[in-house]
C-alpha cells in the first residue's frame, strides 16, 4: 500500500458523498498522493488545443499535475506528449511556453531528442579522442522522459501516463463526449490566452465549476440581466465515473425569476441596466438554443460556451493552496469579422476580469481561508438530495457529489 | 530632436491625474479620461507578440466603461482593495497637430483591506491622446494596457 496518511483522523465522514472533509484541501500528504494516484494515475489530463501547435515542429509546454510536459507535432504531423525532463540529470528540456524546432536539445549537456521524446544523441558519448565518454554498456535511455498516451479528441488534447486509462470517449461517457463534440464542431482558431492564479487548492476550483447552484447566487451580473436564472430551463448531466459533467441553460424559456424576488436575495437587486447591452448580443451558432454550456472533466478540464465566448480552461495544481487556471479563448477558422468581434467583446464576461467569472477566484480562496482551523469539519453537499445523477434542476449539487465520488475512487478513500 | 517640454508635462499630468483617480477610488471619473468613442483594452505582452487579439478587459466607448464601473459598484463581488500606480518613463511622439502617441511604464501595487500588499501588475501603457478633448484638456482616444506577465493574481476588478 501507499504511505500512511498524516493522522488517524483522516477518515471520510460517515455521511459519504454529502460531506467533504476540509483536510482534503489542506494536507500536503494528500496533495502528494493526488499527484501519484490521480495525475500520474488512470486519468486524462487536458494538455491544450491542437490548434495551439498547428505546424510541423510546433511544441508547447504544460503540466500533468506537477509534472512538466512537452506537447509536440512532429514533421509528419503526428502529435506527441512526453515528460519535460532530460534523461541525463533531469533538467527541463523546453523552457519556453511555445516553440518550433526540428529536435529538442537539453541546454545543460546538449543531449538531444526527437519530437516524440526519444533520446537521439548523447554529447561526447564516446568521449574526445578516446578519452572520457560513457562505458559501452551504459543505458542512458533507461531514464528517458516518459512518453504519454495522447488523445486528440476533436482538437482537444489529453494525455495520460497510465496504460489503464480507458479511451477518452469511454472515460468521459457518451453523454459528455457528445457535448464536447457539439462545441468542437469546426477547425479552431486560437484568440489568446492568460492565466489566473487562485489562492486555493485545485479541487476547490473544480468543485466551484461543478457547483451549478452557485452561478446565479454569486455571479450577480448574470441574474441582474437575466442571462441565467435557475428558473430558466436547462439541466445538469453527470457522466463517466461521476467526475465529468455538463450544465446547460436554454434561451429565455423560464419564468421571470419571481423565486428570487420572493426569497429577497441579494442577486435579485434591480434597477441596474447596461448602457451598452451589445456585450450580451449573441447568435445561436450551434442551432440548439443553448446559451450556456459548461463542461468539466476530472481532474482539471473545463470547456465553456457562454453565449459566443468559447474557451478551454486548464486547472493546474501549484501546491496545496495554490492553483493556476489557464484560459485559452478560441473561435473557429471560418468565423467572419463580426463573429470574431462578438467573441472578443464577450471576452469581457470571462477570465480574471470577467463580469460573470471574477468572483470564482475570490470565493474559492474564501473557502481555503475559512476552513483553516477546521480540518476535521466538513462541507454540506445536500442540494438535490444525496445521490449522483443527471437532473433537470440546477438547484442541485449532484455534479459536486459526482466529483467526490470519482475522487474517492482514484484515491482509494 | 528638441523635446517639447510643455507637451511632455501636459501628457505626464494626464497620466498622473489618471493614476490618482484610480488610486483614490474615484472610478466613476475614470471614463471621463477618454473621448466619447475611446477604446480601453487590457492585454498581455504574450498575446500582443503572438498577434492574438484576446483582451482581458475591453471597452470601446465611455458608455461601456460606465457599465464596467457600475458592475464594479453594484454587481461584482470582490474583497476591498486599492491600487497604487507608479507611472514613469513616458515618451511622447506627435501624430499630428491634434494628437500624440505616448508610451509609459507602469507598476501597480495592490493593497488588500487586510494590509496584504503585493506587486499586482507591471507593463506598458500604449496611449493615443487627443490634445484638445472636452474642455480643451487632453483625453485618451485609445489606451492599451500591456501586462508584462500572463498571470493575474486572483482577479482584476478595478481598471489599471
Amino acid at each position: 500500500m501507499n504511505a500512511p496518511l498524516a493522522s488517524a483522523t483522516r477518515a471520510w465522514p460517515a455521511e459519504g458523498l454529502t460531506r467533504v472533509p476540509y483536510w482534503i484541501y489542506q494536507d500536503p500528504d494528500i496533495y502528494a498522493l493526488e499527484q501519484e494516484r490521480i495525475f500520474r494515475g488512470a486519468t486524462w489530463t487536458f494538455l491544450g488545443l491542437a490548434a495551439e501547435i498547428p505546424n510541423a515542429g510546433d511544441w508547447k509546454t504544460t503540466f500533468v499535475g506537477e509534472m512538466p510536459v512537452v506537447v509536440a507535432r512532429d514533421a509528419s504531423g503526428t502529435l506527441h506528449a512526453f515528460e519535460n525532463r532530460c534523461a541525463h540529470r533531469g533538467a527541463l528540456l523546453c523552457l519556453k511556453r511555445h516553440g518550433n524546432s526540428k529536435e529538442i536539445a537539453c541546454i545543460y549537456h546538449n543531449w538531444t531528442y526527437d519530437l516524440a521524446g526519444n533520446l537521439t544523441a548523447v554529447a561526447f558519448r564516446r568521449g574526445i579522442r578516446g578519452k572520457g565518454g560513457m562505458p559501452p554498456d551504459a543505458q542512458p535511455e533507461s531514464q528517458a522522459p516518459r512518453q504519454l498516451r495522447l488523445a486528440d479528441y476533436h482538437g482537444l488534447l489529453f494525455g495520460t501516463l497510465s496504460e489503464r486509462t480507458p479511451p477518452i470517449e469511454d472515460y468521459l461517457g457518451s453523454e459528455i463526449a457528445v457535448r464536447a463534440r457539439r462545441v468542437m464542431k469546426e477547425p479552431v482558431k486560437v484568440l489568446g490566452s492568460y492565466s489566473q492564479l487562485l489562492p486555493n487548492n485545485w479541487k476547490l476550483y473544480l468543485d466551484n465549476v461543478k457547483d451549478t447552484y452557485h452561478a446565479s447566487l454569486l455571479h450577480l451580473f448574470f441574474t441582474t440581466f437575466r442571462i441565467n436564472r435557475l428558473s430558466q430551463d436547462g439541466g445538469v448531466i453527470v457522466g463517466g465515473d461521476g467526475g465529468h459533467h455538463v450544465s446547460y441553460t436554454l434561451r429565455n424559456t423560464g419564468t421571470r425569476g419571481e423565486e428570487y424576488e420572493m426569497d429577497r436575495m441579494r442577486s435579485a437587486q434591480d434597477g441596474f441596466r447596461l448602457e451598452v447591452p451589445d456585450v450580451l448580443d449573441s447568435v445561436d451558432e450551434f442551432g440548439d438554443g443553448i446559451t450556456i454550456q459548461i463542461l468539466a472533466s476530472f481532474p482539471g478540464f473545463v470547456l465553456h460556451q457562454i453565449m459566443n465566448s468559447l474557451a478551454v480552461r486548464q486547472v493546474i495544481p501549484k501546491g496545496v493552496g495554490r492553483t493556476e487556471l489557464v484560459w485559452t479563448c478560441f473561435g473557429f477558422a471560418g468565423d467572419d469579422e463580426a463573429m470574431t468581434a462578438r467573441r472578443l467583446r464577450q471576452a469581457n464576461l470571462v477570465g480574471p476580469a470577467g463580469f460573470i467569472s471574477m468572483e470564482d477566484g475570490a470565493a474559492t480562496g474564501f473557502v481555503q481561508r475559512g476552513v483553516a482551523g477546521a480540518p476535521d469539519r466538513a462541507s454540506v453537499v445536500e442540494m438535490g438530495g444525496r445521490a449522483v445523477g443527471s437532473d433537470p434542476s440546477r438547484v442541485n449539487e449532484t455534479s459536486v457529489r459526482g466529483l467526490w465520488q470519482a475522487y474517492r475512487n482514484y484515491m482509494g478513500f | 530632436m528638441a523635446v517639447d517640454i510643455a507637451l511632455q508635462v501636459e501628457i505626464e499630468q494626464l497620466l498622473t491625474r489618471y493614476a490618482h483617480c484610480l488610486d483614490d477610488d474615484r472610478v466613476e471619473e475614470w471614463p471621463a479620461f477618454f473621448v466619447e468613442s475611446g477604446r480601453y483594452k487590457i492585454t498581455t505582452a504574450e498575446n500582443l507578440e503572438r498577434d492574438l487579439p484576446l483582451p482581458i478587459l475591453y471597452a470601446d466607448s465611455r458608455a461601456m466603461m460606465r457599465d464596467r464601473v457600475s458592475a464594479l459598484r453594484h454587481a461584482n463581488i470582490y474583497e476591498a482593495h486599492r491600487y497604487r500606480h507608479l507611472v514613469s518613463g513616458t515618451l511622447v511622439e506627435r501624430i499630428d497637430a491634434g494628437a500624440v502617441r505616448a508610451v509609459s511604464n507602469f507598476a501597480v501595487i495592490r493593497i488588500m483591506h487586510t494590509g496584504e500588499s503585493m506587486l499586482f501588475a507591471s507593463g506598458r501603457y500604449l496611449d493615443r491622446i487627443r490634445l484638445a478633448g472636452d474642455g480643451g484638456r487632453p483625453q485618451f482616444e485609445e489606451k492599451v494596457v500591456v501586462l508584462d506577465s500572463r498571470q493575474i493574481d486572483t482577479l482584476l476588478a478595478i481598471p489599471l
